[in-house]
């Protein structure tokens, strides 16, 4: 951690001495990299502006805002069931888990709460879609690194989770399943059996990366002690989700600040990691689908009999007042500051997005690594385009 | 040649032995690309690989080689185009250069020096020039890393390399790659000759060094950083297209080929097989080929294996590597051989 801190020091102060001795001497020019906006690293349309000395970065920036699509501004043209679908498209991997604060939101406005059996089932399908995403990340990671077995993996037992999801909502991605009040139907036959077999291969899958990654000692060279972002420097970023708790903040809303989801009912544990590097990130979410798989299990055993939907009007109006719901999404925090004036369709929402927050960090981050550590740091901080850009 | 019923003259032979190597050559690495690259690493990550083009796939080379054959040549207005174009062939006569000195039986080689191990190792090293060029005349930032990424990494793993190689041209006590086959074939284990006495349990420690050395002159992961595509994505290979792309790929393959052979005749026995077997030399005009090509399939499969399970180290433990450990390894192997040696 020191060693790092230091030579991160070390290059800013050579930054500040070579910006100070120009035509003084026999000086090298640095050059500008342009990482993007269209580069593996981005899996997206991210640019990171680098300044580099040699293979050192002296300086990075991340410019978003090539995939901006404006969403905020369309919920205001939307009535309130319709904004699911565009929501749906924010964070995609996650997709079933964009909608649900949304929803919160909505209806605590309305003063409406979902039937216990509807609140289950969120927080199953919830939990399900962080299982895909860090999957995801899982197999990404090893590919960011240079294994590429890793996200052939990923892409195989991801299927799994993909499948229940899209035999209950009809959509593999994006889902457009939750409604204000509750759901839109409820879990097909056989479906919790099929769910438990899919955790399983989560599980196995969790064991294998904890072999093929993990455990490898490539890796753990290539990130530890790699991104360090101590505690303090975490919270006055703003970083939320699995990032904040590698860095040892013990914080995760689903037992700190949970609304309106089945969480207080079950059996699990918030997974922190003391060194704050991405080896610690890639561990904390290791850990997070894991025991993710084990809450939808517990969520299938206990699920509750009952209707799925409240009693909501046929034209949903909701009543003037403002409201901010934000859930534990795979990436991080997620929160929606609904304004209405008792409209059919909002008259602000202004969408907190966890990936915004994660990035802003690394021109912080970056100043002083290697060119190859840009990839394991933008990896172990796992973004999604459409989450910085909405 | 007496093994021959009619006499050629020398540049007859030279043009069939030239032409029989290269199309080896090239058989073997389309074999190795089929047989590894699309199907062993498709089981790996459990997926079908190509099955559409021939039986299981197997012509998926051929449609590839013709579709690269089909494609625009382009040129960036910004490089300097004479280098630009000539890199390619650099760097696949450079490989293909490695097999000229392989022999693969008692009569096949394209020629037998006297030196053939100096003079793999001299002529491996011209890739390098190759890659820089390319990476300099490409006129890209990301080139520019890459090739220079692999100037400083073929230039650090060319010494453990060679290093590696020291300890088997002592125990053979010869440069001359048939000399180092015979030694092999001819030698014992503590007086048992049953297995005859292939390198690779003397000299472990170099096969080891080798092979480590060899998966990074080869830019294949772990050591892949010139070309880390999630880096600098495809490195100073990122502005070629079409035929010049093909060559480099071609290279990359044959080389791999080229230097499993080198460590299948060093440490493996090369050709023969053990003296002891009692198998005539004529016999070994048909099975010494079918022998090596086993071993160099064998060798290249670890390539491809290593290639698909490990994540890419940085560019700065890369160096540590092979400064640190692989060449202070490989002399202590050196020092250790020449002791045996003088000792029995």
């Amino acid at each position: 951690m020191t060693a790092i801190s230091d030579r991160q020091k070390l290059s800013y102060i050579a930054s500040q001495a070579a910006d100070a001795r120009v035509n003084l001497e026999l000086e090298t020019e640095g050059m500008t990299l342009n990482i993007g906006p269209q580069h593996p690293v981005t899996h997206g349309t991210l640019r990171i502006v680098a300044k580099l000395d040699g293979e050192q970065v002296v300086a990075a920036e991340p410019l978003a805002g090539y995939m901006h699509r404006g969403y905020e501004k369309l919920t205001e043209v939307r009535t309130y069931p319709q904004v699911t679908t565009l929501v749906n498209r924010i964070d995609w991997l996650g997709s079933f888990a964009n909608e649900v604060p949304f929803i919160l939101a909505a209806e605590q406005l309305m003063e409406v709460e979902a039937p216990e059996r509807a609140q289950w089932i969120r927080t199953m399908l919830f939990e399900m879609s962080r299982i895909g995403h860090m999957i995801m990340f899982l197999g990404d990671m090893g590919v960011q690194l240079g294994g590429l077995t890793a996200i052939f993996y990923a892409f195989r037992d991801r299927e799994f989770v993909l499948n229940q999801i899209e035999a209950v909502t009809g959509g593999r991605f994006h889902p457009n399943f939750d409604r204000i009040g509750g759901l839109k139907d409820d879990l097909p036959k056989g479906w919790i059996a099929e769910t438990k077999a899919a955790m399983d291969k989560v599980r196995s899958f969790c064991d294998e990366m904890d072999d093929l990654v993990l455990g490898n000692e490539i890796f753990q060279e290539r990130t530890r002690g790699i991104g360090v972002i101590p505690a303090d420097i975490a919270m006055q970023y703003g970083l939320s989700g699995a990032n904040i708790r590698s860095s040892g903040v013990d914080w995760d809303i689903r037992r700190d600040n949970n609304i309106g989801l089945a969480y207080p009912n079950l059996d699990w544990k918030v997974w922190t990691h003391p060194d704050g590097d991405s080896f610690a990130r890639y561990w904390v979410r290791l850990q997070e689908t894991r025991e993710a798989a084990n809450m939808v299990d517990q969520l299938c055993d206990g699920l509750p009999s009952g209707p799925i939907m409240a009693k909501v009007p046929r034209i949903i109006k909701v009543p003037e007042g403002e409201a901010y719901v934000a859930t534990e999404n795979p990436l991080g925090e997620m929160g929606y500051h609904v304004v209405s004036k008792g409209d059919l369709m909002p008259f602000r929402v202004k969408i907190r997005s966890a990936s915004f927050n994660n990035v802003s960090i690394a021109p912080w981050l970056l100043r002083g690594v290697y060119v190859p550590d840009i990839v394991t740091i933008m990896a172990s901080l796992y973004f999604i385009l459409g989450d910085i850009d909405r | 040649m007496s093994t021959f019923a009619f006499e050629l003259a020398y540049w007859q032979q030279t043009t069939i032995r030239l032409l029989a190597a290269t199309i080896v050559a090239l058989t073997l690495t389309a074999g190795a690309v089929y047989l590894y690259l699309f199907k062993f690493v498709s089981f790996m990550q459990s997926r079908l690989g190509p099955m559409e083009a021939g039986p299981f796939g197997s012509l998926q080379l051929v449609a590839e080689v013709g579709k690269w054959l089909q494609k625009e040549d382009i040129t960036p207005d910004d490089a300097d185009k004479r280098l630009f174009r000539l890199a390619p062939f650099l760097v696949l006569v450079s490989a293909l250069v490695l097999f000229i000195v392989i022999p693969a039986g008692p009569n096949a080689y394209v020629a037998n020096l006297g030196t053939g191990i100096f003079f793999v190792l001299a002529v491996s090293s011209i890739s390098t020039i190759g890659v820089l060029i390319a990476g300099w005349s490409s006129s890209n930032k990301y080139a520019l890393i890459g090739a220079l990424r692999a100037a400083g990494q073929l230039i650090a793993y060319e010494l453990p390399l060679i290093l590696a190689v020291i300890g088997v041209v002592i125990q053979a006590g010869t440069l001359d790659m048939q000399g180092i086959v015979a030694a092999q074939a001819n030698g014992e284990i503590f007086g048992i000759s049953a297995i005859g006495n292939p390198f690779i349990f003397t000299q472990i420690v170099g096969l080891v060094i080798f092979l480590v050395a060899m998966q990074a002159e080869l830019t294949q992961p772990p050591f892949d950083m010139p070309i880390a595509e999630s880096e600098v994505v495809g490195g100073f290979m990122v502005e070629y297209t079409g035929v010049r792309f093909l060559m480099f790929f071609l290279s990359e393959f044959a080389a791999a080929i080229g230097f499993s052979a080198i460590a299948s005749t060093l440490f493996l026995g090369g050709w023969a097989l053990p003296a002891s077997w009692g198998i005539s030399n004529a016999a070994f005009h048909v099975i010494g080929p079918v022998v090596i090509s086993t071993k160099v399939l064998l060798l290249t499969g670890i390539v491809f294996w290593v290639r698909f399970t490990f994540p890419r180290f940085r560019e700065d433990q890369l160096q540590r590597i092979a400064w640190k450990f692989l060449i202070p390894a490989a002399l202590v192997n050196i020092a250790v051989t020449a002791v045996f040696k003088v000792a029995f």
